[in-house]
């Protein structure tokens, strides 16, 4: 968690500094309350002698106590103040930190900490990492201060009166590490049986078809029932440890008050306490406060070791994300794509690609051509490498060995932003984005206009459905875009994808959540709107590439075929199994005439 | 934490670090749902108020405390202003009686947080108890017009609130409520006058406390609204990673993200400073009665109104009077979200159940597998009926193919089936007894189910396998994993049958599919319902899958939601259904012949190759 403090600016630490100031003079006014008090009592006892009226002594205690209080709470509202700011400050430094670097990622960092661990760092984590910062800013500086000024008061009174102070802030200590001690473990294990009291009705719930179908209530019932008792077991436990806490602390206050006085009184009695029994009872009023505050100081201390180590998960993990080095680079010196003569756009050279972390490639030198406005499919069983392929164009991931080139230069010596221009990328899920559908058509391209919209939408089949909504282009899209179907996320996305009027389109297996009749309109409109551009396509279903230039057959990272749907039959094993199993043979021979 | 990648129960209420303390949820009616939750712990009243009698014996032998304390000062004081040695066995029996009292006081404390904690436990776990057997008696209809994740709160969340609140809530109003009344009654008995000075001051504290709570309420809104809005951005963003990139749009969500950045630090630090101000300022009161009770205290203790020792008393029992107060204010706000809990609690666990079924006595075994429906009548809602009236008839052994577009409510034809819904009206028999005239678990035996989402649970291969007859032996199970084609790939897993499935266990979905089909084949059902989608399974299991379930089928009345033409026409007969409605029935050649929507359906699939 100490490293994340780098997220502080330099003239924070000043401030720190200044705190530290104000802190300890909050404390000194604080702890010169009781000598105000004892005062008072010497003036009590001055008057019972004399006889001399302290009315207007006593008064003026009260208004330098008055001042004191005041100037008390002035430094706290203080302190707050800045510990309030620079935590909040503090927390939204990390998160743009956080958010910046998961940024500049590649596929390959985010698979490593995978999204959703991604998604609790930036939010949850950095809660975490504030809470305790604000809290330590509070405590780790009062804490110590106070300890020491109240010690420094009561040093040198008395060593008898000392002693049940020592022995109170020994006792506090021992009470609350040995709850620590019992409970910590019990606490994570709790965390572990609620996910698990969540898994098993997340089962109940998601499998509620097949749980019923198959008469299998009670079997759920007792598998919940078991979780349930391990959990409210380690819960009693957990608080049963904690019910000796508040009378556990209480009693030893209470304790070390009694023996203040007793042992006071006995001293006093002994004209052992003060110069005089009426000093004696000043200074013992005073130590009961002073013991007080020293013994409270303690226990803030303790918490602070309590919750700091907390925090330091989240500050780890926190920090894990922000020395990620990265696995993509900008190129130094990008390249201007000015000449567009090439005919080949796109070039795959011997190219290998290797997960990291995994030991065999899933893309084995492969080699392909790929001219201006072709339609390009490719095809294979899960695994064969097909995506992983394509990803490599974008640079979601660097070619291990190799080279991919378009226009003639290597994809790695454009500027990203270049690069990714000619692009227009089409996912698997239809991912969308909060917002109406026009902003997030504008993803494609900022300045589009309505126009360039509702083209975008005609083509990709979607202008029916949207030109249902009430709203338009207006309509809302909540987030991940839930209030919409499959099919027509897939749609929008690909609308997203035409607004930018790309050279190159990259499908990723965007058709297989259309049905089959929507799936071939929507490539038709495309084939016939946009002629010029070059498509390529990964997909599951021989339906949807039949009409293809080429059809690129892989298998295991390997090129094993290529050609049209005709001549693949013909001559590639691995196609004509998978057209077998997706088509009879009767169809197939049907589609050849 | 990390694998929070399905659904999970949404974060509501404050819940957040020791100072947290937003504007508590609102429930819709307070008063009933506290009600509900009385008479729900009905049974635990006695014990209850045992634990009451504790806390309030645990507060007032603590309250004792210091006025005790400075009766010792005041034989002190006696000493030293009449010139005497001091009365130490006097102080002695004073500071026995001390001990005693604290010692009682911690004892009674402990014992009250052991039965509270008790009890708290029992309740808890006897909701959750009922909740999840409720999940079992409630209509599918209940759980189809829902979230999981508003279920799965219940559970978790909501539960978790209503324990809090009764272990913590409950008796820090009661404590509170006697400390303040037993610290004004031992002021009184020290000095009336400076009582009245305390409880004058009273309301600056309530009024200073009020103040800074609104503040820090409102604050914590923003606050949380914000938190919730950057945390939503950050997740779309990094769910949406490789399309921002791709379309060049970093900068502008950056733009996004930096707005809300901003927002989010303002309500920050503000509502971090107001709720940290509340203890200082409460103290800040505190110090302020102090001061009064000084000055006022000395003035009569001079004039002989008062000893010292009470004074000192007082200045205890000040600082002991302003946090009780801070407490009762946040009990209720506890109090307001844990009735919300309830509400929501109480809500699920009323809510109207299947109808009873003990009156039927009827049980079909040796069923054939005939299969009628009879001028059958549905509507999720009654209103708007989407089966209108619906007669097919099928023999035992016959293949039912059951077709249409994606969202044409294929699965409508499961929910009556397997009676998971009811029919509004028509009737569907089962070789000619109604399935009306069942109970659920007897329709439920009848059929084999093989859906597209094949659920397995976590536990072992061979758990997950026998889960329709916790008695089939191994060498049973392993002949329906032969059928099923997945005997090998279970074997060559560590564990083989014993491995135990969770999250993490590298099964494809094709696999996962596999050993549904073999869990079908062990339950060994006259009749079938099977799901064939198998878009994202590759080329070969997708055979093996076929083969597997050729073999589930044989010899079993069998509805298909087909996806495969030749599963289509070597149907039986085909149920084509559209927006929700079954529009044509018949074989493949006669729909054909129809030229209706079906051919339009079937055609669509190989245009590119005819066109």
């Amino acid at each position: 968690m100490i490293k994340l403090l780098r997220y502080m600016k330099w003239w924070y630490w000043l401030i720190i500094v200044g705190m530290v100031g104000v802190v300890y003079q909050q404390v000194s006014f604080d702890l010169s309350i009781p000598e105000y008090i004892g005062n008072i009592i010497t003036y009590i006892g001055v008057g019972a002698q004399t006889g001399v009226s302290q009315t207007s002594n006593i008064l003026l205690e009260g208004l330098k106590m008055l001042g004191v209080v005041f100037g008390s709470i002035t430094c706290t509202i203080i302190v707050g103040y800045i510990a309030a700011r620079m935590g909040a400050a503090l927390s939204r430094n990390l998160r743009e930190g956080i958010y910046d670097k998961v940024d500049s990622f590649a596929m390959t960092e985010m698979m490593e900490f995978s999204t959703p661990s991604l998604i609790t760092r930036s939010t949850n984590d950095i809660s975490q990492v504030q809470m305790a910062f604000i809290f330590t800013l509070r405590m780790a500086i009062t804490a110590p201060i106070m300890a020491i000024k109240g010690i420094s008061k009561i040093v040198g009174i008395s060593n008898e009166l000392s002693l049940p102070v020592a022995i109170g802030i020994a006792m506090i200590i021992f009470l609350i590490t040995a709850i620590f001690i019992v409970v910590f473990p019990r606490f994570k294990k709790i965390q572990t049986l609620t996910d698990e009291l969540n898994l098993v009705t997340r089962e109940n719930l998601t499998g509620i078809r097949v749980i019923r179908a198959f008469n299998s209530e009670t079997y759920q019932e007792d598998k919940f029932e078991v979780v349930n008792d391990t959990l409210t077991k380690n819960n009693l436990e957990v608080n049963r440890a904690m019910a000796f806490m508040m009378p556990g602390m209480t009693i030893v206050m209470n304790g070390v008050n009694l023996a203040i006085i007793w042992t006071g009184a006995i001293l006093i009695n002994r004209l052992a306490l003060g110069a005089s029994p009426i000093e004696g009872l000043s200074l013992q009023t005073q130590f009961v406060t002073y013991a007080n505050q020293i013994i409270m100081s303690f226990m803030m201390l303790i918490m602070l070791f309590i919750m700091v180590p907390r925090a330091q998960v989240s500050g780890k993990r926190i920090d894990e994300v922000l020395k990620k080095g990265l696995s993509i680079f900008e190129s130094k010196t990008p390249a201007k794509n000015s000449e567009k003569l090439n005919k080949r756009l796109i070039q795959f050279r011997e190219v290998n690609f290797r997960y990291n972390g995994a030991d065999e490639c899933v893309i084995k030198d492969f080699n392909l051509e790929i001219n201006k406005g072709e339609t390009v499919a490719f095809i294979g069983s899960t695994g064969s490498g097909k995506s992983s392929l394509i990803n490599l164009i974008p640079r979601f991931y660097d070619v291990t060995k190799g080279e991919i080139l378009i226009h003639g230069i290597n994809v790695k010596d454009y500027s990203q932003e270049d690069l990714h221009e000619l692009i227009g990328y089409v996912p698997q899920s239809g991912t969308l984005f909060s917002g109406t559908i026009r902003s997030n058509m504008q993803v494609g391209k900022e300045d589009a206009t309505d126009e360039e919209i509702l083209e975008a939408l005609e083509i990709a089949n979607a202008s029916e459905f949207v030109s249902q909504l009430e709203l338009g282009l207006d309509a809302v899209i909540s987030q991940g875009g839930k209030n919409f179907s499959g099919g027509q996320k897939q749609r929008l996305s690909i609308a997203r994808a035409i607004v930018r009027n790309p050279e190159i389109y990259i499908f990723d297996d965007s058709f297989s959540a259309l049905d089959y009749k929507t799936d071939k309109l929507l490539r038709k409109a495309l084939n016939e709107k946009l002629p010029n551009s070059t498509k390529l396509i990964v997909a599951q279903r021989i339906g949807t590439i039949l009409t293809a230039d080429k059809i690129v057959v892989l298998e295991q990272g390997k090129l094993v075929g290529v050609g049209t749907h005709e001549t693949l039959l013909n001559d590639c094993a691995v196609y004509r199994e998978i057209a077998l199993s997706q088509l009879s043979q009767e169809e197939i021979e049907h589609g050849k005439k | 934490m990390e694998k929070n990648n399905k659904v999970n129960p949404p974060r509501r209420g404050p819940g957040f670090g020791p100072m947290g303390r937003g504007k508590p949820e609102k429930p819709k009616d307070f008063k009933g749902s506290i009600k509900k939750l009385l008479t729900y712990v009905r049974p635990f009243y006695p014990l209850m108020l045992v634990a009451i009698v504790f806390a309030i014996a645990g507060t007032v032998f603590n309250i004792v405390g210091p006025k005790l304390l400075g009766n010792i000062t005041n034989e002190v004081q006696i000493a030293i202003f009449g010139g005497i040695a001091i009365d130490l066995s006097k102080i002695t029996s004073i500071g026995i009686l001390l001990i005693v009292l604290y010692a009682l006081s911690f004892i009674s404390t402990l014992i009250q947080g052991f039965i509270m904690n008790e009890l708290t436990q029992k309740i808890s776990k006897k909701l959750r108890t009922d909740i999840t057997s409720k999940i079992n008696r409630l209509p599918l209809k209940y759980f189809d017009s829902r979230s999981y994740g508003d279920i799965l709160s219940i559970v978790t969340n909501d539960v978790d609130s209503i324990g809090q609140t009764l272990n913590q809530s409950l008796v820090t109003l009661i404590t509170s409520i006697t400390t303040i009344i037993g610290v004004i009654i031992m002021m009184l008995t020290i000095s009336w006058i400076m009582t009245l000075l305390v409880i004058v001051l009273l309301p600056l504290s309530v009024i200073l406390m009020g103040l800074i709570m609104k503040h820090s309420q409102k604050y914590f809104g923003i606050y949380q609204n914000g938190l919730g809005e950057i945390n939503g951005h950050i997740e779309e963003v990094y769910t949406g990673h490789n399309i921002i990139k791709v379309f060049n749009a970093s900068h502008r969500s950056k733009i996004e993200f930096d707005r809300m950045n901003k927002r989010l630090y303002e309500g920050t630090w503000k509502s971090q400073f107001f709720s940290g101000l509340m203890m200082p300022v409460m103290s800040f009161v505190g110090n302020f009665s102090y001061v009064a009770i000084s000055v006022v205290g000395g003035i009569l203790a001079i004039s002989g109104k008062i000893m010292i020792g009470g004074i000192q008393s007082m200045l205890q029992y000040v600082g002991r009077i302003n946090q009780p107060l801070m407490r009762i204010a946040q009990s209720f706000n506890q109090l307001q979200s844990t009735a919300a809990a309830a509400e929501r609690v109480f809500t699920f666990l009323e809510a109207e159940e299947m109808i009873a079924e003990d009156s039927l006595i009827e049980t079909l075994e040796d069923v054939k597998g005939d299969i009628e429906f009879s001028h059958v009548k549905f509507g999720y809602d009654e209103s708007i009926p989407i089966i209108h009236d619906f007669s097919m008839k099928a023999k035992s052994g016959q293949k039912i193919a059951i077709v249409g577009p994606t969202g044409a409510g294929k699965t409508t034809i499961v929910n009556l089936l397997m009676r998971f819904y009811e029919v509004n009206d028509g009737d569907i028999l089962i070789d000619g007894v109604s399935t009306k005239s069942l109970k659920r678990n007897n329709v439920h035996a009848l059929f084999g189910m093989v859906l597209q989402d094949s659920w397995l649970f976590e536990g072992t291969i061979k758990d997950n396998l026998i889960y329709s007859n916790p008695n089939t032996t191994l060498e049973e199970v392993r002949n329906a994993c032969r059928l099923a084609n997945i005997d090998h790939f279970i074997e060559s897993l560590p564990g083989g049958y014993d491995m135990v499935l969770d999250e993490n266990s590298s099964i494809s979905q094709g696999q996962k599919q596999l050993l549904t089909i073999a869990r079908a084949m062990i339950a060994n059902p006259p009749m079938l319902i099977l799901d064939e989608a198998t878009s994202s399974v590759d080329t070969r299991t997708e055979i093996l899958i076929q083969e597997a379930m050729d073999a589930l089928m044989k010899g079993r009345t069998t509805f298909v939601i087909a996806h495969r033409l030749s599963t289509i026409r070597n149907a039986d007969l085909i149920l084509v259904m559209k927006d929700g409605n079954i529009i044509e029935t018949g074989t493949h050649l006669e729909l054909i012949a129809q030229d209706g929507f079906y051919k339009d359906l079937y055609n669509s699939q190989f245009e590119t190759i005819e066109s």
